[in-house]
């Protein structure tokens, strides 16, 4: 079989192809959750009950959506250029370690907030610069480099938390010192459990989205990722952009990690991630690398997870229910977009 | 300084080694099967977790040994086809498909592990394979008992990597199949099918990383744990190009990287090692992988159409 593209693929088919993908995936969880020994319309409503089906559901989905629309937007924007980040776990981290360092009293200063997110940037950045800088000038290929650096990073961590950074007050659990009243993120409406992290996440992904449809920058990312030879022929220097669209998904990631200690847990310990950079990957994919699109996408699929927990309290199928419908929705989207886009043609 | 040499000297020193490069071997020769072949499977880290898991739960439910190592391989290549079959006739991104392979092969393993055993908090234990000393070689000094007093999976993996050379570079198939990954289009013209040995690649190879994560459940930990397979894929990635995609100097990059890792739980036991924080022992491993892809970054050897789909009749 062959693929031949499709000069004007109809509505029909740009629709159609995406809502089988997703008849498939609830398939797929329905299958799941008949194993499992459930009811799978019963398991899917608790699903949607325990994501949106109370306030304190819904603020949990937005809280947890949070982290996700940064991870997401790093992926975007790094995926977008064929720049494979899948490091964005060790940026958060980066992000958080600083945040920490810089919010537990050692600047007192009224102007913290935006101090602990510029440098979070900057230490995501600064994360991510080393295996592209490996890519450019060395040809080392970035999704290796960066999945490992994961590793190293946790458990540069483990030991910060163990050591240097080890809460005095903390009987003996390896977390840090909590952050400053002044470095937290305010509520964004007192008495809600929302915080101000994801008003900055919404603000990240109208900026991200100006900078990709309206500056050149943006261009030169997609001109990078769509072919690279052909940008290097027409003067873009692409290395420069590489390196640029590093430090901006970078920085995205880290931010991440700065919402998740300055805005929801005050504090950083080890668990502070459940896999966000990874799940970013399912986030921005979904997306289809839209950065505006990263929002809906990441309310999805925190609304997902936060169902799954709620419905595995109350009907005993297992969490990981979650990671199997957003597995199979990542496989199953990316193939229905090819098939909306080319025909399969026999020989 | 002397403490070094007792270690290296010690039999149980390069046992351990040898222990802990056996799953890399396996591995290791799977994605290079791929990689040869044009495709990049960066599905292995999910593939050795689907593995371990399956390996287990068939001896677990009362299969006998090889049965699950057989389980093992059946489900890795289970995902491997689906890999196959998404990047190779409908052209997906490897890179995407590979990740979300990862995720689904994670999944799929700690939720069945969940569904079979819901309220276990201690992962329950199998018998796991035994050492099988070999008579004569196992005399020989210091590499005797080091390399022929091993479980009969290490024997297998040494056994593989022989047998993916020879088929690789001695026979028409594995011509066949490294001429997929160099110069498809000379393949086709031959008259074989590209998509066809693609495909077949990806699920032999994902098979064998499969059986490399089954040996951690059957032959080293005897229980299966969340987070067991820790990052051991990706560094697989690392040996392949390490290897500069020949199994022999891959082999020889497992073993040379399994002994940093038997050095360092060592290390932490000498004087010097015990002022350093333990994690600086534990990163070592990924450190060193990431150093070998910079020393190998000189990519001549590079499979010439690694990643690039082939688009049958496409100029």
């Amino acid at each position: 079989m062959r693929l031949e593209p499709i000069a004007r693929p109809t509505l029909a088919r740009r629709l159609g192809f995406p809502a089988l993908a997703l008849l498939g995936t609830i398939a797929v969880g329905s299958l799941l959750a008949l194993i499992a020994g459930a009811d799978p319309l019963q398991t899917f409503g608790l699903i949607v009950k325990g994501a949106l089906g109370s306030k304190f559901a819904l603020l949990e989905t937005l809280n947890r959506a949070t982290p996700l629309i940064f991870t997401g937007l790093a992926v975007a924007v790094a995926f977008r250029a064929k720049l494979w980040n899948i490091g964005a776990e060790a940026q958060l981290y980066a992000g958080a370690i600083v945040t920490v360092l810089l919010g537990t009293g050692a600047l007192g200063a009224p102007m913290v907030l935006p101090v602990t997110l510029a440098v979070a940037m900057l230490a995501g950045a600064l994360a991510l610069l080393g295996p592209v800088l490996l890519k450019t000038k060395l040809g080392v290929d970035e999704v290796v480099t960066t999945l490992l650096l994961n590793f190293v990073m946790l458990l540069f961590v483990s030991y910060l938390l163990e050591g240097p950074m080890k809460d005095p007050m903390g009987m003996g659990w390896p977390k840090s010192a909590a952050l400053i009243k002044e470095a937290r993120l305010p509520r964004i409406v007192t008495g809600l459990r929302l915080h101000w992290g994801f008003g900055v996440a919404i603000i990240a992904a109208v900026l991200v989205w100006l900078i990709d449809k309206r500056t050149s920058f943006g261009f030169e990312m997609h001109a990078v990722g769509q072919n690279p030879a052909a940008a290097r022929f027409a003067g873009m220097p692409v290395n420069r952009v590489l390196v640029m669209t590093a430090l901006l998904s970078g920085g995205l990631a880290a931010l991440a990690g700065w919402s998740e200690v300055a805005g929801l847990k005050g504090h950083l310990s080890l668990d502070l991630s459940p896999g966000y950079g990874y799940t970013g990957i399912v986030v921005a994919m979904l997306a289809l690398l839209n950065p505006l699109a990263v929002v809906p996408s990441a309310l999805f699929v925190a609304a997902v997870f936060v169902g799954s927990d709620s419905m595995s309290r109350a009907a005993g199928v297992p969490t990981y229910i979650a990671d199997m419908l957003l597995a199979t929705g990542l496989l199953l989207m990316v193939l229905a977009l090819q098939l909306s886009r080319f025909k399969v043609v026999r020989g | 300084m002397s403490s070094l040499f007792d270690i290296l000297l010690s039999v149980t020193f390069w046992a351990a080694a040898v222990r802990i490069a056996s799953p890399l071997i396996f591995a290791t020769m799977g994605e290079l099967i791929c990689e040869r072949a044009g495709v990049l499977n960066l599905g292995i880290e999910g593939i050795m977790v689907i593995g371990a898991f399956s390996g287990w739960m068939a001896v677990y439910l009362g299969a006998p040994l090889w049965l699950g190592v057989a389980s093992a391989m059946a489900a890795g290549m289970l995902f491997g086809l689906l890999h196959g079959i998404l990047t190779v006739p409908f052209g997906l991104s490897q890179h995407v498909v590979g990740i979300g392979v990862t995720l689904l092969a994670t999944a799929t393993s700690y939720y069945a592990y969940r569904v079979a055993l819901p309220e276990v908090t201690t992962p329950p234990k199998i018998e796991p394979f035994q050492p099988l000393e070999i008579p004569f070689l196992s005399d020989i000094p210091l590499i005797g008992q080091a390399f022929f007093n091993q479980t009969p999976m290490t024997y297998l993996a040494f056994i593989v990597a022989g047998l993916t050379a020879f088929v690789l570079f001695r026979t028409p198939l594995g011509l066949a199949v490294r001429a997929a990954g160099e110069n498809p289009a000379a393949v086709e013209a031959q008259g074989l099918s590209v998509t066809a040995l693609r495909i077949g690649a990806v699920t032999v190879g994902s098979g064998l990383m499969a059986v490399g994560g089954a040996f951690l459940t059957l032959s080293a930990f005897s229980s299966f744990f969340f987070e067991m397979v820790n990052g051991r894929g990706w560094i697989c990635i690392a040996l392949v190009v390490f290897g500069a995609w020949r199994p022999g100097k891959a082999v020889l990059g497992a073993l040379l990287f399994a002994a940093f890792d038997a050095l360092q739980v060592r290390l932490q036991q000498t004087p010097i090692g015990a002022h350093l924080p333990y994690q600086v022992f534990l990163m070592a491993p990924y450190l060193l992988s990431i150093l070998a892809l910079v020393l190998m970054s000189r990519r001549a050897q590079v499979p010439a159409a690694l990643m690039t789909p082939y688009n049958k009749g496409e100029r």
